[in-house]
């Protein structure tokens, strides 16, 4: 099937060598990141985790979002899902690759990465954190590739694949559980110390994941044969309304926990990104764009008649993906940083190399999405005829 | 025609085989010889032993940034600690701060003036429940079963830094870049880092195993006791009996071994 990604016009072309030069740029880049050092980024001894961290947070997200069209469809039987399954399970791959990718570029000592595996260490999170993640990848492109293969052969899949398919659907959602144990379980760090951690993650992840292949699916409608179905989308813009009411609710009982309680070492991060902490606001419109973002979203996805249209529903997927990107890809890093254990403001920004190469990871997930993409809508449009 | 090349291929398969069992052979070969010899630092005749090491801060006995200088100087000397100029990629075994920094939501509204100016040493507290150990991927550091003391392998860190922000105390550093440039005087005696490792204090490890108390107890005129936290005849147990000692965070449960007379 892979020669199908090989098969395009012009823009699809067009589209992969523009991705392919942001993974250039990234590539050397990177270069100088292990030439130098993570010197070259903003990171510091105070805010020791940074961008890289961030959007890998985010993006565990997106991998765990492709699951709602899983679930629905093979636990509930939900039929009309059964089209776009293959897209929720390929977003998946390459959301986890890039997860991957952002780890890896995110070491000190990449070159010793496989240590991991030499020393297996059950008591740190980072060693689940690697399990999961990679056993999602391989559930993933196990299930999808099968899955496809048998619908452009016109069977039913293999029945080994049912227990597969079953098992990963709790295996999505322990992905983003155990990302969210990495931060929850510290000592010390206000910010993170809280149990609705890893739910606010979910929530968040299924209002992300599914708003992308929202866009994803528009925009397949527009540039192939195969309609990914105007009822998916409006199930999946129901589950995007509702999950982005959770994570601003979840958002909510934190501030109300924070600032009820009054304790600093909960009200001093959150002041820090919403109103700024001993006179440093860098993240300050930031978060208020973020938060005004997601309220957009709620209003935009919860009226039926805005829902229904689906140019405004469209607006209100970006909208909820940016808001939900700046508030894990940019806040829950930094914010739980600042101030440092020692209550010291020290500022992070991402220096531009680490955008560069920030840009390079999703340039190459996005490429990787495309030609699954461009995999799946070829057997559908081959199928149908 | 086809039959050759299923026979080449199988051929090849086999040989692959052959050749990634050996290494694998023989890394379960070196596992066996090793056993039993882990020893990090070879204990000598000399070296000083405790089930827990412990630090005595007296406070007191610091008037200003200027009296640490030397404990400083001489922590950072011996380790080849780097002075580097950017304060994102700086590095610290051994520093001073102020009592709302070393004790954050400990500080009164008003506090006694001399404790309001006093600087407080801080360092990595080897605690006797210690979360970066928890964290670390690859064991890179280690609580030593002997001494308690709160251990860091630089060749085996992935620089993950996943320690760092499960320190609640601010005692690990990052290598940001290559630090060799940056050591004014090589101590030979000691290990430099490489770029992308994570270090800090390691309670003069390498001191106590000859006999020798850490670098920043010898040049304190008394102002550090260090000793075994679990000798009710040590001085630091003394001093602790006879004194009001406070320690840094108690309330997070990791136990930190380094006491502090304000």
């Amino acid at each position: 099937m892979l020669e199908l990604a090989l098969k395009g016009g012009k823009k699809y072309y067009g589209w992969m060598t523009f991705l392919m030069v942001f993974v250039g740029i990234g590539f050397l880049l990177y270069l100088k990141q292990l030439d130098f050092g993570l010197g070259i980024t903003g990171l510091s001894r105070d805010t020791s985790w940074g961008f890289y961290i961030a959007n890998f947070t985010f993006l565990v997200g997106v991998a765990a979002g492709g699951v709602m069209v899983v679930l629905p469809y093979y636990l509930h039987d939900y039929k009309a899902f059964g089209k776009v399954t293959i897209l929720g399970e390929f977003l998946a791959i390459s959301s986890v690759l890039m997860c991957v990718t952002f780890i890896l570029v995110d070491l000190g000592q990449p070159t010793r990465i496989f240590n991991v595996f030499l020393y297996p260490t059950p008591n740190s999170v980072l060693f689940w954190d690697t399990i999961v993640l990679n056993g999602y990848l391989i559930l993933n492109i196990i299930i999808g590739w099968n899955v496809l293969e048998a619908e452009r052969n016109g069977v039913h899949y293999q029945k080994w694949l049912k227990p597969l398919i079953y098992l990963s659907i709790p295996w999505a959602i322990s992905i983003h559980t155990v990302t969210a144990y990495l931060y929850c379980g510290l000592p010390g760090r206000g910010f993170w110390m809280t149990a609705i951690l890893a739910p606010r993650f979910l929530s968040s992840a299924f209002a992300a994941g599914p708003a992308l292949l929202i866009l994803c699916c528009l925009i397949i409608r527009r540039v192939s044969n195969f309609d990914p179905g105007r009822e998916q989308i409006q199930s999946l813009a129901k589950i995007v309304a509702y999950a982005i009411c959770v994570n601003v609710f979840f958002f909510l009982c934190e501030v109300f926990v924070a600032f009820y309680s009054q304790i600093p070492e909960h009200m001093d991060h959150i002041k820090y990104l919403f109103v700024g902490l001993h006179g440093h606001t860098a993240y300050v419109p930031w978060m208020w764009a973020s938060f005004i973002l997601m309220i957009i979203g709620i209003i935009l996805t919860v009226i039926p008649t805005s829902r229904k249209n689906e140019g405004v529903l469209a607006v209100a997927c970006v909208v909820i993906f940016l808001g939900t990107w700046i508030d894990k890809g940019l806040g829950m890093i930094a914010g739980g940083f600042t101030p440092s254990p020692l209550h010291e403001v020290n500022e992070y920004i991402p220096s531009l190399p680490e955008i560069g190469i920030a840009l390079g990871v999703w340039a190459m997930g996005f490429f990787v999405l495309t030609a699954l993409f461009k995999i799946a809508v070829s057997v559908k449009e081959e199928t149908r005829s | 025609m086809d039959s050759s090349r299923r026979r080449i291929l199988r051929l090849f398969g086999i040989s692959a085989l052959a050749l990634t069992t050996r290494p694998v052979l023989n890394a379960f070969a070196k596992e066996e010889q090793t056993t039993g010899a882990e020893v990090v630092i070879k204990e000598g005749a000399k070296s000083l032993k405790a089930r827990q090491w412990a630090m005595v801060i007296d406070t007191r006995k610091f008037e200003s940034e200027a009296d640490l200088e030397p404990l400083i100087e001489a922590c950072h000397k011996i380790h080849n600690v780097p002075a580097l100029q950017n304060k994102n990629h700086e590095i610290k075994w051994l520093w001073g701060t102020h009592y709302h920094n070393a004790f954050p939501g400990k500080a009164a509204r008003f506090l006694a003036e001399k404790v309001e100016h006093r600087p407080f040493l801080v360092l990595c507290n080897h605690c006797e429940n210690p979360p970066c150990v928890r964290a670390c991927p690859t064991k890179a550091t280690w609580k030593r079963e002997a001494d308690g003391i709160v251990f860091m392998d630089f060749h085996r860190c992935i620089g993950c830094r996943f320690c760092m922000a499960a320190c609640p105390f601010g005692a690990r550093s990052f290598n940001y870049r290559d630090p060799r440039p940056f050591i004014k005087e090589t101590n030979n005696k000691f290990p430099t880092r490489m770029k992308g490792v994570v270090e800090k204090c390691n309670f003069c490890a390498e001191r106590l195993a000859v006999g020798q108390l850490p670098a920043c107890v010898e040049v304190s005129n008394g102002a550090l006791a260090f000793g075994d936290l679990y000798d009710p005849a040590s001085e630091v147990r003394e001093l602790i009996r006879t004194h009001y000692t406070i320690r840094r965070k108690q309330i997070l449960g990791t136990e930190p071994s380094v006491y502090y007379i304000v």
